[in-house]
């Protein structure tokens, strides 16, 4: 909705303070604001994120977009796609970017669907 | 190692199949971003610069540098340079030409429509509007930045983009790949690519983190708002809001102040009083975020296709950086009102920062800015109490999200005011939506500099809690062990840069010329002209002279109206398909200069003399003084004996004097060439000579502004100096001449 320029009478409550405590107001204001922003990012993730995940393991950006990509399909990306590998990894006893290529072939995903009750 | 390559010679081009060669294996050599290192007092000429930088080992220095022994100083700012060929091999060879210009950030532009593919892009696909950000993009360029580095002797930070629906994988991308800076700002993504608000914020505070770990600069993305809004004047409160909340949201997931910059623009441009307008916002951001770093933009909001225009408007943007503060002064190439930058448009912008910077080095400390001045305190105080006022009412509207949904950015309205016209999102909408998912109690990244919940094994949290590192439990990851990062090169067999190359590399192998603004030989040129008509009978006519000209996709890229009746400037772009072999070329050879101690012996011996004046009624001296004034290391400085006569001298005066003094030598100066008055004056001493019967005896020499070598023979001189010319030069030639 339009509103015509409050600003003379919205300012009222700011107009006694000094620019010290403007300034303060200003940034715990804008914390106030960030605050349940960064709490979304803590505990949740996405498939960039796990991709960024795995493409840290070593994993090629071609197999990284495969793994998650089935990790989503399977509803497996909450537990992380980095653990999923990981998983695999001890279970083959190789490294991540060899686990990673397996995953993407196809392979193994019932050693993670057994970890995690084949969550879909 | 294979991925060393010889350093560049300044004599040769970029050898850029050299430069692809062996990519896979190429490794950046340091990481993080690195700041110019501040000269107190530096001494150079007879200057004293207060804010300048140590002095790069290879430049090209502003064009009057000459007359001040060719001193080109650095500003104490990193200057950056925006590059969007679309070719990264084209670009490449752009970053060599602004590095040398004084550009020590080299911001990469991004192709139309990446920061919508889920995913990364791989290989070196031709982009529109920029380049597909890819990892051997990214590693070429580098590649070509650490040469180029070395050719000009000082570290040069490059610079993407880590924003879109991929951010997280791009940062990392950019930490293994030694990329020196980026924006990062989930905002940009939510008002400007409509990406979903959650899944933008969610990776944000991935991408940061890993930024923060691999030292990279981060700059915001608030100037868009500036560019984007119908009265940019209006934006400023929302303006602090934005560069606010990224600063907040960014050092809460853990990247330091110090690597953080406020992407800052003087909002608006003259006929507006613009710097009026603009300083109380510059302070006001400078007052609360002094903490951060300030990159200073440039204005695009009210840019037009006029060069001239958009010049001045960034100069008046430079004083304000100058009579405030700028860690990184950012440039715009004044061609951007037109079409993607151009190769010199780039330079053109460097230089128009670094002129500007050293024009006004130091001048803060002569002009205060009065902060007890009413208007300017009540309108810092009034910028700051808005944008209180914004944040107070998103908050109680719900907070950000809320505040988005509800279209509180980019406002027409300056707030409090609104005008109902911002840009609007939905939570539950956008690119990417619904594909954020909540972390299990068991989630496990095994990397890292990873962000978030992380139920790490006990014992893998990493230093910070005194135990191992998190990539311990795979055997180290990219981040901790740089042999561990892969490579991809291209994906497609066609578009990519070794295709292209083949089919310049026959006339690049033999040296063909072409005219090019983009890409190599891509043949256009500009042609410049005045027509006596209006505005649109003149672009039709330009439009016809350039077929005329043999040129191909004409287009009037540039008009500006002289007068309704009397005529139309424009400027004209078209294609030329020819090449020019330089075999083919007759070049003049640079004359040869002799050594002082030549001249000098040469001149005692005879005792030479010569007779110097400005003919015609010509009243300049300037010209003159230089070549003869000792102080100007003119011809005095071997003894020379000289006789000045003065401007507007009469021509048989000239001879008499030369004839009375016994020189050996007639200097005569001619600027002005109005009705060819400088070949009658050569033409009219040649015959005059002759007369006299002093033509064997005397040397005659003339200069000007408009004179060449060429045309001073034939009209009768021994020898034709024009712009540039050195008293060395013609006192080579004297000898050299009474020699023979």
């Amino acid at each position: 909705m339009a509103r015509e320029d409050t600003f003379r009478e919205a300012r009222q409550h700011l107009q006694g303070m000094s620019d010290a405590d403007l300034e303060a107001r200003f940034w715990r204001l804008t914390e106030e604001a960030v605050t349940p922003l960064v709490d979304l990012a803590r505990t949740h993730t996405s498939p960039s994120i796990e991709r960024s995940v795995l493409m840290r393991m070593g994993i090629d950006s071609r197999t990284c977009m495969a793994v998650v990509a089935e990790c989503e399909k399977r509803g497996l990306l909450g537990h992380g796609a980095g653990h999923v590998v990981y998983v695999c990894m001890q279970a083959w006893d190789c490294d991540a970017p060899a686990a990673a290529r397996r995953l993407a072939k196809g392979d193994g995903w019932e050693i993670a669907d057994a970890k995690w009750g084949g969550v879909r | 190692m294979s991925h060393r390559l010889p350093p560049l010679d300044p004599n040769v081009k970029l050898d850029i199949e050299a430069l692809l060669d062996g990519l896979s294996e190429y490794r950046p050599r340091r990481h993080g971003w690195t700041w110019r290192k501040q000269v107190p007092d530096q001494q150079m000429y007879e200057f004293t610069y207060h804010e300048t930088s140590e002095p790069v080992e290879r430049s090209i220095p502003l064009p009057a540098a000459h007359y001040f022994e060719n001193i080109d100083p650095q500003p104490d700012c990193v200057i950056t340079t925006e590059i969007a060929s679309g070719r990264p091999e084209d670009d490449i060879r752009r970053m060599r030409m602004a590095a040398w210009h004084g550009a020590d950030h080299i911001m990469v532009i991004r192709t139309a429509g990446q920061s919508h593919i889920d995913g990364l892009l791989e290989g070196t696909p031709e982009g529109v509007g920029g380049i597909a950000v890819t990892r051997k993009q990214c590693r070429l360029s580098r590649r070509a930045l650490d040469l180029i580095e070395d050719e000009v002797g000082r570290p040069i930070n490059y610079h993407s983009y880590v924003s879109g629906v991929a951010g997280p994988e791009i940062a990392v991308m950019f930490a293994e790949e030694g990329v020196n800076g980026a924006h990062q700002d989930p905002q940009y993504n939510v008002l400007y690519r409509n990406i979903n608000m959650y899944r933008s914020f969610v990776d944000a505070a991935v991408a940061k983190h890993i930024m923060a770990a691999a030292d990279i600069l981060q700059i915001d993305g608030a100037h868009n708002a500036n560019a984007t809004a119908v009265k940019a004047w209006k934006v400023m409160p929302e303006l602090l809001v934005q560069h606010a909340i990224n600063c907040a949201y960014s050092v809460a997931v853990g990247m330091p102040r110090q690597n953080i910059a406020l992407s800052t623009v003087p909002p608006d441009a003259a006929p507006a009083p613009c710097m009026r307008m603009d300083l109380p916002y510059a302070i006001a951001l400078r007052d609360l975020f002094g903490e951060y770093k300030m990159r200073a933009q440039q204005n695009t909001r009210y840019m037009e296709s006029d060069g001239r225009d958009a010049t001045v408007s960034h100069v008046m943007n430079l004083m304000i950086s100058r009579l405030t503060s700028a860690d990184i002064q950012s440039t715009i190439t004044p061609d951007e009102g037109r079409n993607v930058p151009w190769h010199y448009n780039n330079v053109a912008a460097v230089d128009t920062a670094k002129q500007s910077l050293l024009g006004m080095d130091g001048l803060r400390e002569m002009v205060k800015i009065d902060r007890e001045n009413p208007e300017l305190k009540s309108r810092v105080r009034e910028i700051k109490e808005r944008a209180v006022l914004f944040l107070e009412a998103m908050i109680a509207d719900g907070g950000y999200f809320a505040g988005v949904e509800d279209a509180y950015f980019v406002d027409s309205g300056e707030y409090p005011e609104t005008n109902d016209d911002g840009i609007a999102r939905c939570s539950d909408g956008g690119v990417a939506e619904g594909t954020i998912v909540s972390r299990a109690d068991d989630y496990m990244a095994p990397v890292c500099h990873h962000f978030g919940e992380n139920h790490l094994p006990e014992g893998f949290r990493g230093r910070a809690f005194q135990e191992a590192a998190p990539c311990d439990l795979i055997g180290g990851c990219t981040l901790c062990d740089d042999t561990k990062v892969p490579f991809i090169g291209d994906l497609d067999s066609v578009d990519n840069a070794e295709t292209r190359l083949t089919q310049t590399a026959e006339e690049r192998k033999r040296g063909l010329i072409r005219p090019e603004v983009e890409w190599t030989g891509d043949g256009v040129v500009v042609v410049t002209m005045f027509l006596p008509a209006g505005e649109q009978v003149a672009e039709a006519a330009a439009l016809e002279l350039g077929r005329a000209m043999n040129l191909t996709d004409c287009e009037v890229i540039h008009k500006r109206v002289m007068h309704p009746a009397e005529g139309t400037h424009l400027e004209l772009k078209g294609r030329l398909d020819v090449a020019i072999d330089p075999a083919t070329l007759v070049i003049p050879e640079p004359p040869e200069v002799l050594t002082d101690e030549e001249i000098r012996e040469f001149v005692a011996e005879r005792n030479l003399r010569v007779v110097a004046a400005t003919v015609g009624s010509d009243e300049h001296s300037v010209g003159m003084r230089e070549i003869i004034d000792i102080k100007h290391g003119g011809l005095e400085k071997w003894s020379f004996g000289v006789t000045y006569l003065g401007t507007s001298v009469p021509i048989d005066k000239v001879l008499d004097a030369a004839i009375e003094h016994a020189a050996s030598a007639v200097l005569i100066s001619t600027i002005i060439t109005h009705g060819e008055i400088h070949r009658v004056m050569m033409e009219k001493l040649a015959d005059l000579a002759a007369e006299k019967g002093v033509r064997d005896k005397l040397l005659l020499i003339a200069g000007g502004t408009q004179v060449t070598d060429e045309l001073a023979r034939e009209w009768g001189m021994d020898a034709g100096f024009g712009r540039r010319t050195k008293g060395l030069d013609v006192a080579s030639f004297i000898v050299k001449a009474m020699r023979e």
